[in-house]
């Protein structure tokens, strides 16, 4: 405690305070400075890239029936990896928040910045860059990796045609959105436990509840389940017919994400630390 | 200046503070004393802002905790041992922190030395003792060179030597001017350190006087806090 800190202080105390900025700096260097971010990202980028190459170098284009070439989706099929990858990309995005919780480091969050909604639009921010970046890069990374593993005659996807470039861009935006939706599961259930299931439970089971029921219940069901908007509308050059357009689907998830968002800072606000 | 008025905090069935109001000035250490789950963890939650009294308020230098512009260079508080991510480095842990209001790198380094951390600042600090993690703790709640500091039982798991440092730190705080309030559940631990008291039992407060007083009162400074306390000693209801 030296007392020219103290005057020097005195000084810079009274001008400006806290704000966004300065409370995304923070969110940055805390998400920056835990080895599972880039654990997370790093298995992320691996299978995305991992699973294009699998798929699309055992495509059986040569055996192919007529239908079946007609509908042959190589960009598509170089998304496969989003499977794995939204679920690693949404348990970021669950971390983020939940071992604040289960640490007492929220404490010190809220010590530092008492706007809890800001905190969390800070998080969501710097969260949403860093797994929008992530999953770009894999995005391409997958599509060029897995069309050089396509084997002759199959056509190859290029990014120049119709609905391709699209198809890729919206592959790396998908697993973003979900670890949006799961920071605001998290900001609701707290526990890294009980958030990774829900999100499991919202990505993977959800579509299983609606299998025994009729095909058109199915069909309506399916335009708005998260991996089945990217498999089927998002990453799909020609969108299967039942599901929304892309453009659609994508403005869905992002009102699935500020309605996961808005919800998570409401009960941040209304709940004691 | 920390003025406190007609606090009431319930937990589901249990009422943790009733009707609590005190005040804690600057330019003296004072002690916040009470048996366990007295209730002083839950008030300095809400000095805090982290605990939404169900009535009441907390005022520090005349403003709510939400309404601080730099909190972290207004108040600075230790409330629990391990309050950061075990993955991340001592380092990295108080400069997220400095970041949030604006506070230099240097003071990063600053504090570290204070605290004598400056060693294992680049170990994560899940592998911390105890010890270690309070000085940590008391290492962000200096960042900001605070005019007001909140410590909930800081001697906790600290060997003789931290307890006499933390002791002289927490005086020439004081000595310049700032408002400390520490909580313990130990009369003769605060009063080495405390002049003015604030002692509460079953959330409500039993005295606002100071230790000079209180050692007036009976044949020793344990027997006095005794007496003040008996009958409100409740260990179901440790919070």
């Amino acid at each position: 405690m030296n007392t020219t800190t103290l005057s020097h202080r005195a000084a810079s105390r009274t001008r400006g305070s806290y704000g966004f900025r300065a409370v995304a700096q923070m969110e940055w260097q805390k998400l920056r400075t835990v080895r599972s971010t880039w654990y997370i990202v790093a298995v992320f980028a691996a299978g995305m890239v991992g699973l294009a190459m699998l798929v699309l170098s055992h495509e059986n284009y040569a055996q192919m029936s007529v239908a079946d070439r007609a509908s042959f989706d190589p960009t598509k099929d170089a998304f496969l990896g989003l499977v794995l990858g939204q679920l690693l990309l949404g348990v970021l995005g669950v971390l983020a928040i939940t071992t604040e919780f289960s640490s007492g480091m929220i404490r010190a969050t809220f010590a530092a910045a008492p706007g809890r909604p800001l905190v969390l639009a800070a998080k969501a921010a710097v969260l949403g860059a860093v797994t929008l970046a992530a999953g770009e890069i894999s995005a391409f990374a997958a599509f060029f990796a897995g069309q050089a593993m396509l084997k002759a005659p199959a056509p190859h996807a290029t990014l120049g045609q119709p609905g391709v470039l699209r198809a890729v861009l919206m592959a790396g935006a998908y697993p973003a959105l979900i670890a949006l939706i799961s920071l605001g599961i998290g900001a609701i259930i707290r526990h890294t436990a009980g958030a990774s299931c829900a999100l499991v439970g919202v990505l993977f089971v959800l579509p299983l509840l609606f299998v025994p029921l009729s095909p058109s219940i199915q069909n309506t069901a399916q335009k708005f389940l998260p991996h089945v908007m990217a498999a089927l509308s998002l990453t799909a050059v020609k969108p299967a017919a039942h599901m929304l357009s892309p453009g659609l689907t994508f403005g869905l998830l992002c009102a699935y994400a500020m309605v996961a968002l808005a919800a998570g800072a409401w009960a941040l606000a209304r709940r004691d630390a | 200046m920390i003025e406190a008025r007609g606090l009431v905090k319930n937990y589901r069935s249990t009422l943790a503070v009733n009707n609590l109001s005190f005040d804690v000035r600057p330019g003296t250490v004072t002690g916040f004393l009470g048996p366990n789950g007295a209730g002083k963890s839950t008030t300095m939650r809400m000095i805090m802002g982290l605990d939404r009294p169900d009535r009441g308020q907390v005022r520090i230098g005349g403003k709510g905790y939400g309404d601080l512009r730099w909190p972290l260079r207004e108040v600075g508080a230790l409330l629990e041992a391990k309050a950061f991510h075990p993955g991340r480095t001592a380092r990295a842990h108080l400069t997220a922190l400095a970041a949030s209001n604006a506070i230099g790198r240097q003071r990063v380094e600053e504090v570290l030395a204070i605290t004598g951390i400056e060693k294992a600042a680049d170990r994560r600090a899940g592998k911390f003792s105890l010890g270690m993690s309070q000085r940590l703790g008391i290492a962000a709640a200096l960042l900001g060179d605070p005019q007001v500091l909140l410590l909930d039982e800081p001697v906790n798991g600290l060997d003789p030597e931290g307890i006499r440092w933390i002791r002289n730190l927490l005086k020439n705080l004081a000595a310049q001017g700032r408002t400390v309030l520490v909580s313990s559940h130990l009369i003769s631990e605060i009063a080495h350190t405390a002049d003015a008291l604030i002692v509460i039992g079953q959330g409500r407060l039993l005295a606002q006087t100071t230790v000079a007083q209180l050692s007036a009162r009976s044949s020793s400074l344990e027997e006095a806090f005794f007496q003040l306390t008996d009958g409100v000693t409740d260990y179901s209801r440790s919070l």
